[in-house]
């Protein structure tokens, strides 16, 4: 369990650069952004976890003045907040361009995307 | 170069990478060892300010400034996306969805269709529970903002086109965008002028487990879930209005 989060991290990133380089269809090759991206998701969760894994959700005990649990950490979850929105944004415009590019050039494969034509 | 040359390229280079990454990743403490001063300072001062939910804390108080960027990101990238897809939309649009719709109808079966158009009170009912309870539970703007944007999608998946056309007034959903993005500047406004910081928490705090609690954070939650339900909506017609034409060309 120790170390293995960060390597699935490592193999997310890894298995989405090879899966971009390799495609043969835009959506395709989006859908491996995402994939390397999800590597960032796994390591940021990995660096905020600690046994026994409480959510940080406090309920109740904030009102008695009591000594907070130890819980994950709640700063690398709210990173991860933002990294998912990014990449959801992300993924929006590259799909978009994806069809305008689909549009002009009548081809779904990257490599037919190489020459610009004015 | 040649699929096969750029894929030996990239094995080599993958190889490299990954050989430094293990490296790098073996050096970082042990998962559960990292030090946490951060979330602990995070989690006692989400105490002080009487919110529950501490992601949230982290999301819409500590780092509300962040946030306001991350939103922003959102809003442009929706327009973004929208001035690219636009660029071919048809005119005749309404009347080829109806058309669409005719054509459609046969293909969706009745039952999706009636259970698609129920299913769409109680989402929307999901969204805003999961919005304005954004300083209590898991969720907030962000997430119910997804969920009611997710309810329009359903009424697509439903066959019901024409009531999507509808159903989402065009120029009401960018301004629900617009007034989301505004919101979130002018409650950071509000900070500036009552606590002296850009994005203070000014609001009362209240108890923590009542649904108005946490000064901001309920507030900029309800605003940034506006903002997303907005800018999702927008992405989403503007795909759906693709896949329209397409089905009118192809």
């Amino acid at each position: 369990m120790s170390v293995l989060p960060y390597l699935v991290a490592g193999w997310l990133l890894l298995v989405g650069i090879w899966g971009v380089v390799n495609s043969r269809h835009v959506v395709h090759l989006i859908v491996c952004v995402s994939v390397a991206q999800a590597g960032t998701y796994v390591l940021f969760l990995a660096i905020g976890w600690r046994a026994p894994g409480a959510a940080p959700i406090l309920g109740d005990l904030t009102s008695g003045g009591k000594k907070p649990p130890p819980v994950v950490d709640p700063v690398v979850q709210a990173l991860t907040l933002t990294d998912v929105v990014v990449q959801a944004t992300v993924a929006a415009v590259l799909l978009a361009l994806g069809l305008q590019a689909h549009k002009r050039f009548r081809t779904t494969d990257p490599d037919g995307l190489r020459a610009i034509r004015g | 170069m040649s699929r096969r040359g750029r894929g030996i390229l990239a094995g080599v280079a993958l190889a490299v990478l990954g050989v430094v990454l293990c490296v790098a990743l073996l050096d970082l403490p042990r998962v559960g060892d990292a030090p946490k001063t951060y979330g602990d300072n995070a989690v006692a001062l989400s105490q002080r300010h009487q919110t529950a939910e501490v992601v949230n804390f982290v999301t819409y108080d500590l780092r509300g400034f962040d946030t306001l960027g991350e939103e922003l990101i959102l809003f442009t990238a929706a327009i973004g996306s929208a001035v690219l897809l636009r660029a071919s939309r048809g005119e005749r649009r309404d009347e080829e969805a109806s058309e669409r719709e005719e054509e459609r109808g046969p293909r969706t079966a009745d039952a999706l269709r009636a259970f698609g158009a129920a299913l769409v009170g109680p989402f929307v009912l999901v969204g805003l529970y999961v919005v304005v309870h954004g300083n209590l539970t898991p969720g907030g703007g962000f997430q119910g903002g997804v969920i009611l944007a997710g309810a329009l999608l359903l009424v697509y998946a439903a066959g019901q086109t024409v009531a999507l056309q509808r159903l989402r007034p065009m120029p009401l959903v960018e301004v629900a965008e617009a007034v989301g993005a505004l919101g979130y500047a002018l409650v950071g406004l509000g900070g500036l002028v009552a606590a002296g910081a850009f994005l203070d928490n000014f609001l009362p705090l209240g108890t923590s487990g009542a649904l108005l609690s946490g000064g901001t954070v309920p507030l900029l939650s309800v605003v940034v879930g506006l903002e997303v339900t907005g800018a999702i909506t927008l992405v989403l017609s503007e795909f759906l209005d693709q896949q329209l034409i397409g089905e009118e060309q192809g």
